[in-house]
């Protein structure tokens, strides 16, 4: 039956790093020469998330986001960005895959200090009506990669 | 209806115990009822006794259980239809609710009357489930699809209104009471405009009305009204269209199927009368049961005393609520609300003062109500909204504040 979440939950969930990061959102903004961009929405709740992302052969060398949305999926926003921007896409893609089993919990090999500040979500797991706000900005991510690789 | 000072309504009301859900959660408060509401026990126990005593197919069997299982079926239309001010208990249509009552008259009537020219209005209130089936049924019909704009409180605009209105508007559909801002809507003074100006049907969503206060369709002026069950203590899937006798008899069926026909030949088929013309197929007999159950625990209460309690418990949560510093409440003064409150924090997101609030046990909603044209002119993506009904107490808004309050501490205060 319902069960309300514990306050030590809680606050895994809206850790300091979290919150400073959907006030203060590092590569919020747009790029003057994008290769490709993506926007996403969640009719849910009204998130919005648009990425542009600039190349440098397969590198992702310069990132911007922008939009709108919850501390979950701005602060992911700003953290992904933070994270990939000079990364090749087959390391993004590890990056990714290993932040998705993160919040669906499931159990992974991968090193977590890979993950670097995106670490600060794991609480999320815990909310499964909240998982989806964290994965919105990734969303945008793979559909402006597979634009880039058609 | 008639506004009286808050002294006049004690919250006085303490049914908690009626409600297993909430008896199985005694730490739950739950501040959602705009949404759905819980069920009390003689629902539930109405429910089993249909499925255990009298189920069979209603108007199909020869048989005596089947010739009960329509009796309790037909008895559930007359006692609902009764609740709601109407004699003429055929004209109350069983649909799954609000939203396909209001496809009904889209589809039934709009097809048939609406054409090339013609003008629909809706209001920028409106739920989806009364914007989204008038908006295609304007697209279908080549018909001007007008939104009534609303007055800065969060009311419906009147003189706009009046303004919108002429010989070419054929439909003025409304909401009775805002789900997203709680505003209870001067009906007779729209039906009196949309009268004076226009031959238009007035279509009424009552799907926030029916529960909270006294409604007798036969006085409302409006032409449709439609309801859902599981917003006043019934089941889910349950609900009803109620319906001017000649408006239903002179329109087409809405599905056809079982139970509306009356004969089927090769080439044609005649249709049966109201109330089974718009009821194809097997009807949801239990649940219209469960309604009836439902609206019979409410008249026990006395709608006045419904009111009565979610307007205290309203008035003492608004007061509360404002003393909080960057807390923002939407919607015209508590007096002219039914029991929702609609509210922003500072800069924390509704969905993240949800799941706060969800911490310390409080279910509230946030996001946009499924009013999204509301919230662009609200200018907001989405509020957070608590809803009282007859199981809440003050120990709910205790809870409610308290959540807030930790939603401070966790977020630090960052006004917008």
């Amino acid at each position: 039956m319902a069960q309300p979440r514990s306050a030590a939950e809680i606050g895994a969930l809206y850790q300091e790093l979290i919150l400073d990061h959907y006030r203060r959102p590092r590569n919020k903004g747009t790029l003057e020469k994008a290769d490709a961009s993506a926007e996403v929405k969640n009719p849910l709740c009204g998130d919005e998330i648009g990425l542009q992302v600039a190349f440098d052969g397969d590198c992702v060398c310069d990132l911007k986001f922008s939009g709108r949305g919850c501390a979950i999926s701005q602060a992911s926003a700003s953290m992904m960005t933070q994270l990939v921007k000079g990364k090749k896409t087959e390391e993004i893609d590890a990056i990714w895959k290993q932040f998705r089993d993160l919040m669906i919990g499931a159990e992974s090999d991968a090193d977590e200090a890979q993950l670097g500040p995106l670490r600060a979500l794991s609480g999320v797991a815990r909310f499964p009506a909240r998982v989806k706000c964290a994965l919105l900005a990734w969303n945008a991510l793979e559909s402006a990669l597979a634009l880039r690789s058609v | 209806m008639k506004l009286r000072p808050d002294s006049e309504f004690p919250a006085d009301l303490k049914l908690r115990a009626d409600f297993p859900l909430l008896v199985n959660n005694p730490d739950l408060h739950y501040l959602d009822s705009a949404a759905t509401s819980q069920k009390p026990r003689v629902v539930l126990d109405a429910l089993r006794d249909f499925y255990e005593t009298a189920n069979a197919n209603p108007h199909r069997g020869a048989y005596a259980l089947s010739v009960r299982a329509t009796e309790c079926y037909h008895q559930a239309r007359v006692r609902i239809a009764e609740f709601l001010g109407v004699v003429d208990s055929d004209c109350l249509i069983f649909t799954r609710g609000t939203t396909e009552g209001l496809n009904l008259v889209a589809s039934a009537w709009g097809m048939a009357n609406v054409a090339s020219g013609d003008e629909i209005v809706v209001t920028a209130m409106d739920h989806h489930a009364n914007f989204v089936p008038w908006q295609v049924l304007a697209m279908r019909r080549g018909a001007k699809f007008r939104v009534c704009e609303l007055t800065p409180d969060g009311k419906i605009d009147l003189d706009f209104l009046a303004g919108l209105l002429n010989e070419r508007t054929k439909i003025v559909a409304f909401s009775h009471v805002s789900n997203a801002l709680g505003t209870i809507n001067p009906i007779a003074e729209i039906a009196r405009l949309v009268r004076e100006k226009t031959g238009a049907i007035l279509v009424c969503d009552g799907a926030q009305s029916a529960p909270h206060f006294p409604v007798s369709f036969d006085s409302l002026g409006v032409d449709f009204y439609a309801f859902s069950g599981h917003k006043m203590l019934g089941p889910m899937g349950i609900g009803g269209l109620i319906g001017k006798r000649e408006m239903l008899e002179a329109m087409s069926p809405y599905q056809t199927g079982g139970d509306m026909i009356e004969f089927v030949h090769d080439d044609r088929t005649t249709w049966n009368v109201l109330p089974h013309k718009f009821e194809a197929g097997t009807p949801n007999a239990a649940n219209a049961v469960g309604l009836a159950a439902a609206v019979e625990y409410l008249d026990n209460i006395g709608m006045d005393r419904v009111r009565s309690h979610e307007r205290a418990l309203m008035s003492a949560a608004q007061k509360r609520l404002e003393a909080i510093d960057g807390l923002r409440i939407y919607g015209p003064p508590a007096s002219e609300r039914s029991g929702v409150l609609s509210f922003t924090l500072g800069d924390v997101h509704p969905h993240d003062l949800a799941t706060i609030l969800d911490g310390e046990g409080v279910c509230i909603r946030a996001g946009h109500h499924c009013a999204q044209p509301l919230m662009r002119r609200l200018d907001v993506p989405a509020t957070a909204r608590a809803s009282f009904y007859v199981y809440n107490d003050e120990s709910d808004i205790e809870a409610l504040v308290a959540g807030i309050l930790k939603a401070r501490e966790i977020f630090g205060y960052a006004p917008v």
